[in-house]
């Protein structure tokens, strides 16, 4: 098995606001431990409002008020040392991203800056990091790269709009691994982009990551992109991971209702029965309910549930619940 | 009323809600003035504020203090008139070129455009030379309220516009709700913040150009405003002359008045 | 493609806005219920009798012209355009026989130098340090610069010329109360002119800098931080890039495009509130003409600034309009 390359220790980041005097919490990422590989594509799933993307700022260490790191670490390994982030100076944290750790946002109309040519925006990015004197150099190598990944470098003299969304999204993937880095975090990648698009952008983040063999962790709502792509996934619901495991034990033998549910709303080949989708809304990750966040829409939520939140345990080696349904039924009570 | 008393821990709001409340009680004090303040030379002029005149006399031989509360009554007056009427129009303008758009958009926000960018306050300045006599409280309030609703209608337009893309219209539309129906129960609702903060934004501006007409003199001078008070004391080189309560007064209530207005 | 769906509907907008602005400015005084022709001389006569014999017989002939008593109204009103494509815009009632023209381009070049710099220098400076405001919000310097457009922001052109006044002319001292020059000084290019025009116009310069730069750096505040929340932004910053090129080729620069057509929509505005400033301080510009005009009752004066206003300002917002395409790749590649 890889070593680990991003791991985080009991991590809470909140929103904290100050309305007319009063503070409030958002508790976004709330006690959350998690331990990411080298050469994996790890995937985070949840309903919008779970918290997943504050979990991939912290992650990236990209944060800044209102949200705040209240308690926990998270730690990269570079070159085979840990690394607190924490630790970091904002300076050494700006030469970190993408050269280790890149970021691909949702696609989306606006994900490059609407007044450069792409070849300009390159140029921000490749500036930034590398000391290039030579203007040529950087198209050099932008061009080279783009041919790799197989898209026409032409696209260096257009602007964003003049290209279609697949194509822009493309080019971010693209400029965001130009620099090979050892993480790639993509924060929505497919959304947002019709179905046929989204599979050569899935493609595209597969190939790339075979290349590198570095890591990928991918936040989406859409559980077919990660039957797609990801080896181990982590089911997230306020804030919290509540399951984790393997990518096809996830879809083959789903532990928490939650995930469940989520897997029960994708359609299937041949299957004509009703989907169902999660009942209820989340809850606001202002105003928790006391226990397991999820029994007020929890078909099985019993007294328990109610009272105490769940240990997140193992079921299986790789397999790991936070639910009271699973708590002491065997394999984990001593992990 | 929850968001009434949530609104008041903000305490720029409440501080402009307790301004704007105190200038209408002020305004309200001019029922009980002893003068009328139409008539000039009702005591002795230019006398220095003191227990029997708070803020002293102008040269008119009127009240600064009692002149002053009905100074802001008929500034508010105006302000209530221009903002309310201009209101209207802009409504129906604005729901009218979002909902029907097309050639109703086209020439409507044409219109309007085309009022943005004339010198508004030229035409304003002729029609006023041209109607000085019949100009009161009302008529000016009608010729501002005419010229005021240009911006507005833009703001909700675009709102409507934002609106009709959401899916509960076409829920209405396919329930079978009548267009006007839909405007007036569906859309109303969520433009009304918007109305009421162009309302506050229309009535400072409103104010702010009664007292620029005045001061050039065109508007009828025995009602007192705040734009009235200042020509006066203007005119009878009030600051020259070191009469600083009479120019004093009318400049700090607009002051207050603006930035009260503005903050609410 | 740019020119079918940019400029030529920008074209039609400027002539149709012309058309409709001249032809409210013929048509004001016809439909108002007053005779605009006999009000105007029986005020003339009321006001004075300095006039020279033969000025009232021509006043007359030339308000029945311009108000005409001469044909049907369309006659009137193809006649009024007639004029004006001549360049005449009559002549002033009181400085009778000077054309309202030449008055208007004695005083044009003041006013067009004090609104091109104070138009120009605070859009400059009201977005550049919005813009740092806005994308620093947090810093105390950001709040303190807020609170200040807070307070002067409502305050309405004169009330705000006037508090300066009284302030740093005659509390202070520090500046002259009225003029554009020491009087008795021939405008020249010489040093010592210039220097006396810039000290006289730096008080009504500093109050319309300061008006209109606190609404340039409030709305840019606004924007910036719109812009901030971008998702280009968000990708710049997540890929390490150098914050100075953030905030000047991601976040100013995009937020520059609503402020420039701002720019264009509120030239109107800027320009009423520049006449007012003029009339406070008796700066020798159109504002103080067309104070004068309203005192002395020069219908014919304030119609000719009104006509001419309108043609200026309506064409910098076509010259503003021209000019966006060159920052917005959007528009120039539609």
């Amino acid at each position: 098995m890889d070593a680990t390359i991003l791991r985080t220790e009991r991590l809470q980041a909140f929103y904290v606001l100050d309305i007319y005097g009063k503070t409030k919490r958002i508790k976004a990422v709330n006690h959350i431990d998690l331990a990411i590989r080298e050469n994996e594509i790890y995937g985070i799933a949840g309903e919008s409002g779970c918290g997943k993307s504050t979990l991939l700022k912290t992650l990236a260490a990209a944060v800044e008020p209102p949200l705040r790191v209240i308690d926990g670490k998270v730690f990269y390994r570079i070159n085979g040392a840990e690394v607190d982030v924490a630790a970091l100076s904002a300076e050494e944290k700006r030469q970190l991203r993408m050269t280790y750790l890149a970021y691909v946002p949702q696609g989306s109309m606006s994900v490059l800056n609407p007044v450069r040519r792409i070849r300009d925006t390159y140029r921000d990015f490749i500036e930034s990091h590398r000391d290039v004197r030579q203007k040529g150099e950087i198209f050099d190598l932008a061009r080279e790269h783009l041919l790799e990944l197989g898209l026409p470098p032409k696209i260096l003299d257009a602007y964003p709009h003049q290209l279609s969304g697949g194509m822009r999204q493309r080019v971010t993937i693209a400029l965001a691994t130009l620099l090979k880095p050892r993480i790639i975090i993509g924060d929505e990648p497919t959304t947002a982009l019709d179905v046929v698009v989204q599979r050569g952008v899935v493609q595209l983040l597969k190939d790339v990551q075979s290349r590198l063999r570095n890591t990928i962790v991918l936040v989406t709502h859409d559980m077919g992109v990660h039957a797609n792509i990801a080896d181990r996934i982590g089911i997230m619901y306020a804030g919290k991971i509540v399951e984790e495991a393997p990518a096809e034990r996830i879809f083959r033998a789903p532990s928490h209702p939650y995930t469940r549910y989520l897997i029960n709303s994708l359609p299937r080949f041949g299957d004509k029965t009703v989907r169902e989708s999660v009942p209820g809304s989340p809850p606001s990750l202002a105003n928790l309910p006391a226990g397991c966040p999820f029994h007020p829409r929890c078909p099985h939520a019993m007294d328990v549930c109610k009272q105490a939140v769940p240990e997140f345990t193992h079921v299986a080696p790789d397999h790991k619940v936070a639910c009271w349904l699973v708590e002491g039924e065997g394999y984990g009570k001593s992990a | 009323m929850k968001t009434f008393r949530d609104l008041l821990r903000d305490y720029r709001f409440a501080l402009a809600f307790g301004v704007v409340c105190l200038l209408i009680a002020f305004s309200v004090l001019s029922l009980f003035s002893p003068y009328d303040p139409t008539r000039w030379g009702q005591v002795p002029r230019d006398l220095r504020p003191s227990a029997q005149h708070w803020l002293g006399t102008d040269s008119n031989g009127q009240d600064v203090f009692w002149n002053a509360t009905f100074a802001v009554r008929n500034s508010l007056i105006i302000a209530v008139i221009a903002g309310i009427v201009s209101r209207i129009i802009a409504v129906i303008v604005g729901m009218v070129a979002g909902y029907r758009g097309g050639a109703w958009d086209r020439v409507l926000m044409f219109l309007s455009d085309s009022l943005l960018v004339i010198p508004l306050f030229l035409i304003i300045v002729m029609m006023a030379m041209l109607i000085r006599a019949s100009l009161n409280l009302v008529t000016l309030g009608l010729l501002l309220a005419f010229f005021g609703w240009a911006w507005d209608a833009r703001l909700i337009r675009s709102q409507i516009l934002s609106l009709r893309e959401r899916d509960f219209t076409q829920t209405a539309i396919l329930c079978g709700t009548g267009t006007f129906r839909l405007v007036i129960n569906e859309y109303m609702p969520y433009t009304m913040p918007l109305i009421f903060s162009t309302l506050i934004n229309n009535m400072a501006w409103a104010i702010g150009l009664e007292i620029t007409l005045a001061i050039l003199g065109l508007l009828d001078m025995s009602i007192p405003t705040l734009g009235t008070m200042l020509y006066w004391a203007i005119n009878y080189q009030a600051i020259l002359l070191g009469r600083w309560w009479w120019v004093m007064t009318p400049i700090t209530l607009s002051i207050m008045l603006f930035i009260a207005l503005y903050w609410l | 493609m740019f020119l079918k769906q940019y400029l030529i509907p920008r074209l039609i907008q400027y002539i149709l806005v012309i058309l409709l602005g001249i032809t409210a400015v013929f048509f004001i005084p016809r439909l108002l219920p007053n005779d605009p022709v006999l009000r105007t001389i029986a005020e003339m006569r009321a006001r004075g009798s300095y006039m020279e014999p033969g000025a009232m017989d021509k006043i007359i002939s030339d308000l029945q012209q311009m108000y005409g008593l001469e044909g049907s109204i369309f006659d009137q009103y193809l006649a009024f355009w007639g004029r004006l494509f001549r360049g005449d815009l009559g002549v002033s009632f009181f400085q009778f026989p000077t054309p309202v023209l030449d008055l208007i381009m004695t005083a044009l070049p003041w006013t067009a130098g004090l609104l091109l710099t104070t138009t120009l220098l605070s859009w400059a400076i009201g977005n550049l340090v919005g813009g740092f405001a806005g994308y620093f919000a947090n810093q105390r310097w950001s709040r303190v610069l807020d609170a200040i457009a807070m307070i002067v922001r409502p305050l309405p052109y004169y009330i705000f010329a006037f508090a300066l006044l009284l302030l740093f002319a005659y509390l202070l001292r520090l500046f002259p109360v009225s003029g554009g020059a020491r009087l008795g000084m021939r405008p020249s290019w010489a040093w010592p002119f210039i220097q006396s025009v810039l000290w006289h116009s730096f008080l009504p310069a500093l109050s319309i800098f300061v008006l209109s730069a606190a609404v340039w750096f409030q709305t840019m505040k606004l924007v910036v931080q719109n812009v901030n929340a971008e998702s280009f932004v968000t990708y710049a910053k997540l890929s390490g890039v150098k914050e100075g090129h953030i905030v000047a080729r991601y976040v100013i620069r995009n937020a520059l495009l609503p402020q420039i057509t701002g720019l264009g929509l509120s030239l109107g505005l800027i320009f009423s509130g520049a006449l007012i400033t003029e009339i406070v301080y008796s700066y020798p510009g159109l504002g103080t003409l067309l104070y004068n005009a309203i005192i002395n009752g020069d219908y014919n004066l304030i119609m000719g600034i009104t006509i001419f206003s309108i043609i200026a300002i309506t064409t910098s917002v076509l010259i503003v309009d021209l000019i966006y395409p060159f920052f917005d790749p959007r528009i120039r590649y539609m």
